[in-house]
């Protein structure tokens, strides 16, 4: 999986590169998250401009790394939603659970 | 506007997840190319990425582990009026009515893939015929 991982205004930024999430990727993205909270990095953004599909599996990889950033009092959002993608957590409600940002811009300002 | 001739696409994969993309992106062909489909287009293309990428994670998952050369196969037929897509398994199978659906006000990790299924097309089947099992997936197009 193509991950780019930042650091900027106190947030650990995750940029996933690839176009699709899957039961072929899932898995590496969520031993990423979960790695990082084990390095202390709780404050999370997964950034997912680039990703024009996610399933199943995929969404129950960034709902693994949520729960798990919470349990160490940090939180994970997302941001950069595509419409298609945004409809997959809205259909599952999803969208109640995480904080969903519209871009990184936004969460800086509401940090602020 | 010109009618979609009636047609099929059969693929046989390995019960390896690396061609989930190969399935789920001639769902999205097939979609996006439908003509005689009234409603959204670009949603029907990506519910049926979701559903066959979900159908064949499914298999996958269910495949006779014991025999690596087990194989998903997977037939899309395009009618006029109605997509069905049959996923077939080697595996021990399941019960598909005992699958509940996910408990929206405490989500879990799995169990996602199924409720996709179920909600985003408009029947599901699972039956044991011989050797294998078969995912009957139906979706109207009217």
């Amino acid at each position: 999986m193509n991950i780019i991982e930042e650091k900027t205004n106190g947030f650990n930024i995750l940029f996933v590169k690839d176009e699709r999430i899957d039961a072929h990727n899932s898995a590496e993205l969520k031993d990423y998250i979960l790695h990082m909270i084990e390095q202390e990095k709780v404050n999370i953004i997964v950034q997912l401009e680039h990703v024009k599909f996610v399933d199943s599996s995929g969404l129950g990889a960034l709902l693994s790394g949520f729960k798990h950033a919470e349990a160490k009092s940090g939180k994970l959002s997302l941001s950069n939603l595509q419409n298609q993608v945004l409809s997959m957590f809205e259909l599952t409600r999803l969208n109640r659970v995480f904080e969903i940002h519209t871009d990184l811009k936004e969460v800086f300002e509401i940090d602020n | 506007m010109s009618s979609t001739a009636n047609f099929q696409v059969d693929v046989v994969i390995p019960t390896q997840t690396k061609y989930l993309h190969l399935i789920g992106s001639i769902g999205e062909h097939i979609g996006k190319d439908l003509e005689t489909f009234s409603g959204d287009r670009d949603a029907l293309a990506y519910h049926l990425n979701l559903v066959l990428t979900e159908a064949t994670t499914n298999a996958i998952k269910h495949a006779n582990l014991d025999d690596p050369k087990d194989t998903v196969r997977i037939n899309i037929d395009i009618q006029d009026q109605e997509l069905v897509i049959r996923v077939y398994d080697h595996g021990q199978g399941f019960d598909l009515e005992t699958i509940p659906n996910p408990d929206f006000d405490h989500p879990k990790e799995q169990g996602m893939g199924l409720f996709f299924i179920k909600t985003l097309m408009d029947s599901v089947t699972y039956k044991n015929i011989g050797d294998c099992n078969i995912l009957e997936i139906r979706k109207l197009l009217t």
